[in-house]
């Protein structure tokens, strides 16, 4: 066979196509999107020879299989999971060289939540305001992963880089989400603005590309009434009515009417990706740089 | 305008500058706009909103907010392009509740929102979707009480003092006073959006049941 391309086996529990993202529309209504944790995605592009820029799959919680219809070089990182090539251990973390016809499959996580796969040469579909990033909350980009589909596959510019290993952080058991305050913290009650510097909260089951959902401590309110849409920058913490913190990652919307009483340092929005419900997370108060 | 901005850091590189009314955001904007294409300003995404416009991926956003506490807003010039017009069927399920609000006949509903000039003061919601803004403030109506979980695509609506168009199906809580067959976003169209902040804006009645 010597067409490009990979066919889809299990498509896992949500597999999409990310890249880094569709930034500059946002006064459209156009999330920023891409890959939720833009450092594993980069590093395994690395690893098969791929520019940064090319799209790679993420995978949640379960992994995926996909058969070869050409040879590849391919490489798993992110959430730590078995990585097969027929059924034979591959490694993780490092580049797998897989024979044309063999089936890839990229394991359960056995912590964190998502796992990265790059291809050498790229996943192919037609960018959407020069994106192949899947945009849950908008519908851009091509749709989830489905079992059946064929993916396409861009061809390889140069020879796999000679990365054999790297140093990865572990998914966190903790997280820790440094805030500096937000433009609405004043909607709040200095009780409130304590407790959310203080108080232990959970990852929610509830969390997705969208926000990273928390519970624990109601955040009350000082004042009542609505606020006017505005924009929302990644990372910002918004307070729904409920009082549970949301954390908004790539698929956020650009504009929202709930109070942002912090702003996460996107630095530590990578490791919000890998965090499985019930981690505790914590919000330490930081000053703006 | 000047010296009624407020300016409220967000994180480490974004400012959300609040003014005092939607016109002052939509001057706001403009004026952000043209810096931004004389090559005055370097910033990733500029949002305006209903009050705000958020500045984000500012490399300065300290110094940037001292130069614009003290700024000069123009007021928004009148635009000069001809307006976008939407060809509309008034049809919608919502249309005697939003009379009954106006207090008038439902197909005075029509002719005052046909006779209208809108202009798009933001967009969010969807890719696509705009706030038109343009009805004088005798015609604000409420959100309905329980939000629709499934609103056509092309459904014209109403909800505060805003009108805007569904550009896809998607829950909402507005109401629906029409419907429209335009595409307000199509990624392959350029520009992909048919409506964008300061688009000028006209809805054309089309008879019942005419394909447009």
């Amino acid at each position: 066979m010597t067409d490009r391309a990979l066919a889809v086996v299990r498509a896992g529990a949500l597999t999409t196509l990310q890249d880094q993202g569709r930034p500059g529309h946002a006064h459209l209504g156009v999330p920023h999107s891409g890959a939720l944790d833009p450092g594993t995605a980069a590093l395994v592009n690395r690893l098969v020879g791929n520019p940064a820029s090319a799209a790679v799959l993420e995978t949640t919680l379960d992994g995926c299989a996909l058969r070869t219809r050409c040879t590849v070089t391919a490489a798993v990182a992110g959430a730590p999971c078995a990585v097969t090539v027929d059924g034979r251990p591959a490694p993780w973390g490092a580049p797998v060289h897989v024979p044309a016809g063999a089936l890839l499959e990229v394991g359960a996580a056995t912590a964190g939540v998502r796992s990265y796969v790059a291809v050498s040469g790229g996943f192919l579909a037609e960018p959407v305001l020069g994106s192949r990033s899947t945009d849950l909350l908008s519908g851009l980009g091509p749709a989830p992963l489905a079992d059946g589909a064929v993916l396409p596959l861009g061809c390889p510019s140069t020879p796999s880089a000679r990365v054999d290993a790297v140093p990865l952080p572990a998914p966190p058991t903790e997280l820790i989400l440094r805030v500096t305050p937000g433009p609405r913290a004043d909607w709040f009650t200095p009780e409130a603005l304590r407790t959310f510097t203080t108080r232990a909260y959970r990852v929610s089951p509830a969390s997705n590309r969208i926000g990273l959902r928390t519970e624990g401590p109601v955040l009350e309110r000082a004042r009542a009434g609505e606020l006017a849409s505005e924009g929302m920058v990644l990372g910002a913490v918004q307070v729904p009515p409920d009082g549970h913190p949301v954390v908004f990652l790539a698929d956020h919307p650009t504009t929202g009417g709930y109070p942002v009483i912090a702003v996460v340092r996107a630095g530590d929005l990578a490791a919000a990706a890998q965090a499985v419900p019930g981690t505790p997370v914590r919000f330490v108060g930081v000053r703006r740089r | 305008m000047s010296a009624n901005l407020r300016i409220l850091p967000v994180g480490d590189d974004a400012l959300l500058v609040e003014v005092s009314s939607g016109a002052e955001a939509e001057a706001l904007h403009a004026e952000l706009s043209r810096r931004r294409s004389a090559g005055l300003l370097t910033v990733r995404e500029l949002v305006p909103a209903a009050r705000t416009v958020l500045l984000d991926g500012l490399t300065d956003p300290v110094r940037l907010a001292a130069e614009l506490a003290s700024a000069e807003i123009p007021p928004v010039a009148a635009r000069t392009e001809t307006a976008v017009e939407i060809p509309v069927r008034y049809d919608g399920p919502d249309l005697a509740e939003v009379a009954a609000h106006w207090g008038v006949a439902e197909e005075e509903v029509a002719r005052i929102h046909a006779g209208t000039e809108f202009r798009v003061a933001f967009c969010g919601f969807a890719p696509g979707f705009g706030y038109l803004t343009g009805l004088p403030a005798r015609y604000d109506v409420p959100r309905r009480g329980t939000p629709r979980t499934a609103v056509p695509a092309g459904s014209v609506a109403l909800a505060g003092l805003y009108t805007g168009v569904y550009p896809r199906s998607s829950p909402g809580g507005w109401q629906l006073i029409g419907t429209t067959d335009a595409v307000l976003w199509d990624h392959t169209r350029e520009p992909a959006a048919l409506l964008s902040p300061g688009t000028r804006v006209r809805f054309v009645p089309a008879s019942p049941g005419v394909r447009t």
